[in-house]
């Protein structure tokens, strides 16, 4: 396992309006070229975690360290151009069309008053098309389904050509077509280095995606660990606070849950 | 889905992707600020002297009288109804979208009833002064902006633009308590009338000193909205996905605000309150150019301009007495809106 690129070190967290902490001392290593996945309970602070991974969320104790150096001392654009958000869902208010929309990703490229071209709708055009909305560019944003809107979501950040991607839920609303691509699509991503650390509620998508596993509950670490060590029914079992088995079906690993037949 | 075979293609990708930004560098916008300046120069000859509606061209030859006029009383008030119409579209694109909703305009923080009370107050305390009123009401409209910004904070209810939203419409609410109490106060044959008027809404005083007064700040903040256009897109965004893309979501935002509050207030000093400009205006601009701010700022600008200006040309000469202008883009802003939702016969352009 290569040096950490992401590093939590005793991190502790609140959020400003209610004073109970999300995180009391949070250590947690992410390594460079992995794809890691979080998993834990509603409430886990999963998505807190992707939040300070981005550096938007600072911490109140303790520190996160991106290659070495704390998040905070690396510049907005720097940081824009290192690491992409997916947020899991985007309250959008206005008609954009999609390539307007996934264009706004090549802002941490230009300069403070510059506006993208040619170039940039270039490889915000290849971006759709690599999560299979080829030639959508002109649709209007407010007519596409929400599964559909997911994957714009994935698109801006490809077009930020990040070396590290946070994905909050990003096959919640999608079909099982688009999430097989999109699963595809990450895995690529890894193969070519970069760094997936995504947050989910099902193991599936973990187990056919992931090399590394968090396993979270009420802000803290649980179990961390390649995904053959911490992919087990008992680690689950922990998380959820549910019965969960891992069963074999054709050398994928299938989830069971709640009332398992004996 | 359906993919053509051009649409794979890099070659034809990279032809497909110069279109579509050529198309947002300029196009039908370069049509509309002709029709401006043109609508600009023809307002020059529309009014009630010699006889209304217009005033030829020969005459303006012949007529010493009718140039002194168009010098000195319709270019500085047209030019200063463009600027009025700018300003408030300008605006009110820059709060519909910071406020990720379309349904603001500038009165939505405080500002506009805030400048309705400034000139109210100095209209029966200080005097009615233009410099005193105008001073006083771009004043109340910062104090109007400040007061709900920092209420906005207080509250413990929602998010931070409900909270703003909210904020905005207790401040005006507190305003508009405090201008009927000054409208009951006031004396009811020298002072009402003038609050009166000055919360309808006109350009009947404007001169060339008074443009001058509100041209550097105007221009100033209009071209801090211009220049911004396409950043605003990113503004509109939430803000951990806005700071992901390397945005400084808050220092940017309250930047334009300001450029969008200091316009506003410059404008209303001196016209009094105008309504409905700052709301439909950006909604068409959105509904003919698309929602990018990239295009949707400069139409909101133009058309802003254009509606103004058309609005006070009507102003001045349809009647003998001059009709507010508040008046007549309130009754014409609100029938064309209703008219466009309606029909939904406009659509985005392809």
């Amino acid at each position: 396992m290569s040096a950490a690129l992401i590093a939590f070190q005793d991190v502790r967290f609140s959020y400003p309006a209610n004073g109970r902490p999300v995180f009391q001392r949070l250590t947690l290593d992410i390594a460079s070229g992995t794809a890691t996945a979080i998993l834990g309970p509603n409430g886990a602070g999963k998505t807190t975690l992707l939040h300070m991974a981005s550096g938007w969320l600072k911490p109140q104790a303790g520190q996160v360290m991106l290659q070495g150096l704390p998040v905070g001392s690396y510049g907005r654009g720097e940081l824009g151009r290192r690491i992409a958000l997916v947020p899991q869902s985007e309250h959008i208010a206005f008609e954009y069309s999609l390539l307007e929309f996934v264009l706004l990703g090549r802002a941490p490229y230009l300069k403070p008053l510059e506006m993208p071209g040619p170039d940039d709708a270039r490889i915000a055009l290849d971006a759709l098309a690599r999560v299979g909305l080829a030639g959508w560019g002109e649709r209007s944003i407010a007519r596409i389904s929400g599964g559909e809107r997911q994957l714009v979501l994935v698109a801006r950040a490809l077009v930020q050509q990040p070396r590290i991607l946070l994905l909050d839920e990003p096959t919640a609303h999608l079909d099982l077509g688009n999430k097989a691509r999109l699963l595809a699509l990450l895995r690529d991503l890894v193969g070519q280095g970069v760094t997936v650390l995504l947050t989910t509620h099902e193991p599936e998508v973990a187990a056919s995606l992931a090399t590394h596993l968090v396993l979270m509950r009420g802000g803290q670490v649980l179990q961390t660990g390649s995904l053959a060590e911490a992919f087990t029914g008992e680690c689950l079992s922990a998380t959820y606070g549910v019965p969960v088995e891992v069963a074999q079906v054709h050398g994928r690993q299938v989830v069971l849950w709640g009332d398992i037949p004996p | 889905m359906i993919r053509t075979e051009a649409d794979l293609s890099p070659a034809a990708g990279l032809s497909v992707a110069r279109r579509v930004t050529d198309r947002m560098r300029s196009g039908e916008l370069a049509w509309l600020a002709l029709l401006l300046i043109v609508a600009l120069a023809l307002s020059l000859f529309v009014g009630r002297y010699p006889a209304p509606p217009f005033l030829t061209p020969g005459r303006l030859v012949t007529d010493e009288l009718a140039q002194r006029l168009v010098w000195s009383l319709r270019l500085p008030r047209a030019l200063a109804a463009v600027l009025l119409g700018m300003s408030l579209a300008g605006a009110g694109t820059i709060l519909q979208m910071i406020l990720g909703n379309p349904l603001v305009e500038p009165g939505f923080l405080g500002v506009s009833q805030g400048a309705a009370f400034g000139a109210s107050l100095s209209i029966i305390f200080l005097g009615n002064a233009a410099w005193l009123v105008q001073g006083s009401a771009a004043l109340f409209a910062f104090v109007g902006l400040g007061l709900s910004y920092i209420l906005a904070h207080r509250l413990r209810y929602g998010g931070w633009v409900l909270r703003l939203v909210l904020a905005g419409i207790a401040v005006s609410a507190l305003f508009s308590a405090g201008v009927g109490m000054l409208k009951y106060v006031a004396d009811p044959l020298r002072q009402l009338p003038e609050i009166t008027f000055w919360l309808l809404g006109g350009l009947w005083s404007m001169t060339w000193t008074q443009l001058r007064a509100i041209v550097p700040i105007t221009l100033i903040a209009l071209l801090i909205m211009y220049r911004m256009r396409w950043r605003l897109n990113l503004l509109a965004l939430e803000d951990a996905t806005a700071f992901s893309l390397g945005v400084a979501p808050n220092r940017e935002r309250i930047l334009v605000v300001t450029a969008a509050v200091a316009a506003t207030a410059a404008v209303i000093s001196v016209s009094g309150i105008v309504g409905w400009i700052g709301l439909i205006v950006p909604h068409v601009a959105r509904r003919l150019y698309g929602a990018d701010a990239r295009r949707a700022l400069p139409a909101a600008l133009l058309l802003g301009g254009l509606f103004s200006l058309l609005c006070d040309d009507v102003a001045r000469t349809l009647l003998a007495g001059e009709i507010p202008l508040g008046i007549l883009t309130s009754l014409l802003g609100a029938a064309f809106f209703l008219g466009l939702m309606m029909t939904q016969k406009i659509q985005r352009q392809p």
